[in-house]
């Protein structure tokens, strides 16, 4: 196992929970992601497992060494993107690069060999020479990524890589991510509280919400488990939760409430959908939009947390 | 370790180099000290017991140390720009030692206090103050200098490391630096101070390094002033670095 976390518990003063007994298993190669909105514990989880914060207890190894009894071992196996990565500003690209390879005692040629290659592989040659105050938050966040890999790391932790960019730089990250899994045998932890990343990016994934991993999986064996098609009812009024409930209990299953949306299940749901209209408009609740989906991991995440995924990150 | 603190130190230096424009700035308020100070008070050494001859020569350590302690005390400032940018973190999850983070924060400080130091020196030359044991004098005042600003680095340091707020590490500093000056003997001789001002001044970090200077810019040097208050403030720097390193340890519980 290249990451193995048993009950970590943090609390940070006055009393905040961040973790509540969060274990995870990583497999050597894997991707992994922790989905969960802001708050649920990712980032805690990466601070600790990075040696930077220690958890009140429980136990966890990296890269088969322990976080308590040898930081130092597993510091030289890891690298890390975390959210704020802290590029100099005022030095270069190859500088920071070369600063960062120096810390982890790679030198001479190889660390310019090194260098050059990652600045070619994140496309920052061209600015490689500029200081980084001047740089794209695209191209800042390449250069975070290119950091964390100098010392050719073991496993890499990835704290919400492609937080505040541009969609257009979003998917590039995510196809240099890609190619990272694909190559050099890269373990890869990977927090996120976007769905859709989760579901691209990771070999499985754990939905994590208030410091507990609620369910692990890969994303299409999370979204199987749900058995059957989506449908998702808006209703035009405020509604009866019990009247509603009972008037489509019949027709789909699994039907939660959250607001004046209604979700539901049902093995066919194209077929499902005019009994449902009939079933609300007898209950006085009549729909305003109707549609039918192939479970997403969103439904997974409904499922689990009770409550819609978009929900959790407003919060 | 060494390594290390060299390489961090190297980032430092670079990032310095870059602006030059900082450290001229800087050095302005000093500057204009030297010369407002210089003549606003030129008539003090008349006074009986003043004991200089002039009071520009007298003033030189005095500014020299002003200038130290108002420098270093914005180390904090950089610590926390540090802490926000996420570079303190991505040091600490590589196998960086801590001593060698704080070394090279002390060292680009003490770097930079010598050459402020010694531009004030010269202009102070340059505008007629005599240092009448020759070189030593001046080379002792800015190796005092900088050890007097390690200590306020690492003081600033710690303090910033520890409320991570830019305006309490500002409160410190203006909260120190005037008391911190004007109760010592940077701009009026001892025996011309009160009492109580004199016991104050005797438990002043700022003050014995402007004793050990001026044991050092006398004509025959003083050793045993120069030695004895300059031992002092080396210890107290020791001290202040080895707690601005423990307070990595505060910071990771808080992270």
């Amino acid at each position: 196992m290249h990451v193995e976390a048993h009950d970590l518990v943090k609390t940070y003063p006055p009393g905040v929970r961040a973790l509540d007994g969060l274990s995870i298993t990583i497999e050597p190669g894997e991707v992994f992601g922790l989905l969960g909105p802001n708050g649920a514990g990712k980032s805690t989880t990466v601070k600790i497992l990075t040696t930077l914060a220690r958890a009140d207890s429980g136990t966890a190894s990296v890269a088969g060494h322990d976080l308590a009894r040898h930081p130092d071992r597993v510091r030289r196996a890891i690298g890390v993107v975390a959210q704020n990565s802290g590029a100099d500003p005022l030095a270069t690209a190859r500088d920071n690069l070369l600063l960062q390879g120096r810390l982890y005692g790679v030198r001479g040629r190889d660390l310019r060999t090194r260098v050059g290659e990652l600045l070619d592989r994140f496309d920052l040659a061209g600015a490689a020479d500029r200081p980084v105050k001047g740089f794209s938050g695209g191209m800042r966040r390449r250069l975070d990524v290119a950091l964390g890999l100098v010392h050719r790391p073991v496993v890499l932790f990835l704290d919400e890589p492609t937080n505040g960019l541009d969609p257009e730089a979003r998917s590039a990250m995510w196809a240099e991510i890609s190619r990272l899994a694909g190559s050099e045998g890269l373990t890869i932890l990977l927090t996120t509280h976007y769905l859709e990343e989760a579901d691209r990016l990771t070999d499985r994934l754990a939905i994590v919400d208030e410091g507990k991993v609620l369910v692990t999986g890969t994303a299409d064996a999370l979204k199987g488990s749900l058995r059957g098609d989506a449908v998702h009812v808006e209703l035009s009024g405020d509604l009866d939760e019990a009247l509603v409930r009972q008037a489509i209990g019949a027709v789909v299953r699994d039907v939660t409430v959250d607001g004046r949306v209604l979700s539901a299940r049902a093995d066919d749901g194209a077929a499902a959908v005019p009994g449902v209209l009939a079933a609300l408009d007898r209950a006085g609740s009549p729909a305003a939009a109707v549609t039918v989906a192939r479970p997403s991991l969103d439904d997974v995440y409904l499922r689990h947390v009770g409550r819609r995924f978009a929900e959790g990150v407003a919060r | 370790m060494i390594r290390q603190t060299w390489w961090l130190t190297h980032r430092q230096l670079k990032a310095l180099a870059r602006q030059p424009g900082v450290l001229v700035i800087t050095l302005m308020q000093p500057v204009v000290w030297l010369f407002l100070f210089g003549n606003l008070f030129r008539r003090i050494v008349d006074l009986p017991g003043f004991g200089a001859g002039s009071y520009l020569d007298y003033l030189v350590p005095g500014i020299v140390v002003m200038n130290a302690v108002s420098a270093n005390m914005w180390a904090g400032m950089t610590t926390i720009d540090e802490i926000e940018r996420g570079t303190l973190d991505r040091f600490l999850t590589a196998p960086v030692r801590r001593g060698a983070i704080m070394n090279a924060n002390v060292i680009v400080a003490a770097a930079s206090t010598a050459l402020q130091s010694t531009i004030i020196v010269l202009l102070g030359w340059a505008a007629g103050a005599h240092y009448p044991g020759g070189v030593f004098g001046p080379v002792a005042l800015v190796v005092l200098s900088m050890v007097l600003g390690t200590v306020f680095t690492g003081l600033s340091n710690a303090f910033g490391m520890a409320v991570r707020q830019r305006e309490s590490v500002i409160g410190l500093s203006i909260f120190l630096l005037l008391p911190l000056t004007f109760l010592s003997t940077a701009f009026m001789a001892e025996s011309l101070m009160p009492g109580w001002m004199q016991g104050v001044a005797a438990a002043n970090p700022v003050n014995w390094s402007l004793e050990a200077a001026r044991g050092a810019l006398a004509a025959s040097v003083d050793w045993p002033m120069l030695l004895g208050r300059g031992g002092w403030l080396l210890a107290l720097a020791a001290a202040m670095v080895w707690l601005s390193t423990l307070t990595f340890g505060g910071y990771q519980r808080k992270v």
